[in-house]
């Protein structure tokens, strides 16, 4: 079993409350179904689009940071027997019928 | 809003409230969503000294509490471990918001107040706890009323409330109202502390009042949730319903217009509720299946005979004879053995009552009941022996609970006396 981190990038919010509640009942399906499976390891959290960068020159800039398709909007902490699965089970992902993605990142071992 | 209505409105509250933070901070903190309550009930008290009565009370309260919850939930969600089964779903803000919500939306607060009835009912506690904690926590009961139902003093249910409560966090996990056969295990208790809180409203011991038609309605409540449970719709549980419309719909008119207690033969059948009755009926036709008779089965049908007499003569007395005989083979009580030596005294006159009364085995139990004496003075009155009748109606007196008890009684004495002399 390895872990692996879900950046959720993009996805369109919901625009009237309604759409709001429907899209966040998806959300609570999906991380039903991580849970049910044993896949959760940490739910994360999701991200104000709003934020802050500091350079290496000491500034600071106001976001956003890149166009609206890459912010990253959240991360979830998942456990999976292989990248392959942690793909397949992102599949599920509620971001992907708003137009975003999930990038699917391994967590790295440092071993010392 | 006066103390007593803002009390009623918390009373009816807290069961809801602690219900559904329990569920979500899981029994173990059940301290903490208690503490989340009161804090609620104070800014309640605060907030509308100065703006008002909101237009929702209850909604209001609701919504604080929901809103306390979801600051205990961020503040402490890696300093404490909440309701296991919802853990995952309480840590993230992925699912927070909405996660509390369900458990605070209509549906979502029935089964939080099923889980709580049927936690409190857990059999590592005495039956007494579970039905002291079953008023405290569901139907939010007050140490001094608990005192007043059992018999007992505030220091004393207040001190056994601590500890069972104590006792009750560290059962585990809130109780799984899916699980069928523990459901099944724990019904018969669960019913009965519903039976309990009906009766607490119908002949109260409290000292304030006789009748309490807000335990009747709160017991008939909380019933219905039990009968819409794919579970808890089993016959006795509708059988349960049936006894306590029945016995509601006489509620009216028990007390009459000066707020004295009016017994059976005296009511003004008029003020009977028919609508009630009718539901009590259609509940008593719904209970009718199965095989298994049990003593709500035999009360609901003694409720229901009464209240198809149209007046006090008209009584079918055989019938009733005959079910509190089945009543004493099911749940043998000093109790019901004397009702029934009342009934049978309707039937056979007020010698065979008192012969029936003496037959009771274990007649010393009732000693401390006013309505034994009551009873006995009833009879010897009808007998005509009205100076024996007074000195029962006077032993019944000084046993009475609160005022329309000793209102009630009082004239009996004087009329009973002024017979003799």
């Amino acid at each position: 079993m390895s872990e692996y981190l879900y950046l959720y990038r993009g996805g369109q919010r919901g625009t009237t409350p309604e759409e709001s509640e429907q899209i966040m009942g998806k959300w609570m399906a999906w991380f039903k179904d991580l849970t049910a499976a044993g896949s959760l390891k940490d739910g994360g959290q999701p991200l104000e689009p709003e934020g802050r960068t500091v350079a290496a020159n000491g500034a600071i800039t106001d976001g956003p940071f890149a166009e609206a398709k890459d912010i990253v909007g959240g991360y979830t902490l998942i456990e999976a027997d292989g990248i392959a699965r942690a793909c397949e089970l992102a599949r599920g992902c509620p971001i992907l019928d708003r137009g975003g993605s999930v990038e699917v990142r391994p967590i790295m071992k440092l071993d010392m | 809003m006066n103390e007593t209505a803002s009390d009623r409105l918390f009373r009816n509250e807290a069961g809801r409230m602690v219900a559904a933070l329990t569920r979500l901070f899981g029994l173990h903190n059940l301290g903490l969503a208690e503490d989340v309550v009161q804090d609620a009930f104070c800014r309640a008290l605060e907030v509308w000294k100065l703006r008002g009565i909101p237009h929702n009370p209850s909604a209001w309260l609701m919504s604080t509490a929901k809103n306390r919850a979801l600051d205990v939930l961020r503040r402490e969600r890696t300093a404490r471990n909440f309701a296991p089964d919802l853990g995952r779903l309480l840590e993230t803000e992925w699912t927070l918001a909405n996660t509390v919500a369900e458990v605070f939306d209509a549906a979502g607060i029935a089964d939080d107040r099923l889980r709580m009835m049927f936690s409190c009912c857990h059999p590592q506690l005495p039956e007494a706890a579970q039905t002291m904690l079953v008023l405290h926590l569901v139907a939010g009961f007050g140490a001094g009323e608990i005192a007043g139902a059992f018999v007992s003093t505030h220091a004393a249910v207040e001190k056994r409330l601590t500890r069972s409560k104590r006792t009750l966090a560290q059962t585990g996990p809130l109780f799984d109202i899916a699980g069928s056969a523990d459901f099944a295990q724990r019904l018969p208790a669960v019913q009965r502390a519903l039976y309990l809180l009906f009766n607490e409203g119908y002949h109260g011991a409290s000292a304030r009042a006789a009748v309490r038609s807000d335990l009747c309605r709160e017991a008939i409540a909380l019933t219905r949730l039990l009968a819409e449970h794919a579970l808890g719709d089993v016959p006795s549980t509708r059988a349960l319903c049936a006894l306590m419309y029945l016995n509601a719909a006489r509620l009216p008119a028990r007390l009459d217009a000066f707020g004295d207690l009016s017994p059976l033969y005296e009511q003004d059948r008029t003020r009977w509720d028919r609508g009630l009755i009718e539901t009590g009926c259609d509940w008593l036709d719904r209970s009718a299946t199965g095989s298994e008779v049990n003593r709500y089965h035999v009360e609901a049908a003694i409720a229901s005979v009464h209240a198809r007499a149209t007046h006090f003569e008209a009584t079918n007395w055989t019938q009733i004879v005959a079910l509190y005989d089945t009543l004493l083979t099911i749940a043998p009580s000093p109790i019901v053995a004397l009702n029934r030596a009342i009934a049978l005294a309707q039937l056979r006159g007020p010698q065979a009552g008192l012969d029936a009364i003496a037959a009771i085995s274990d007649r010393r139990r009732l000693e401390q009941y006013p309505f034994y004496h009551a009873a006995l003075g009833e009879l010897e009155r009808r007998r005509q022996r009205p100076a024996v009748a007074a000195k029962h109606f006077d032993a019944a007196f000084s046993l009475a609970r609160n005022d329309a008890e000793r209102r009630f009684l009082k004239t009996r004495v004087a009329a009973c006396a002024a017979a003799a002399s």
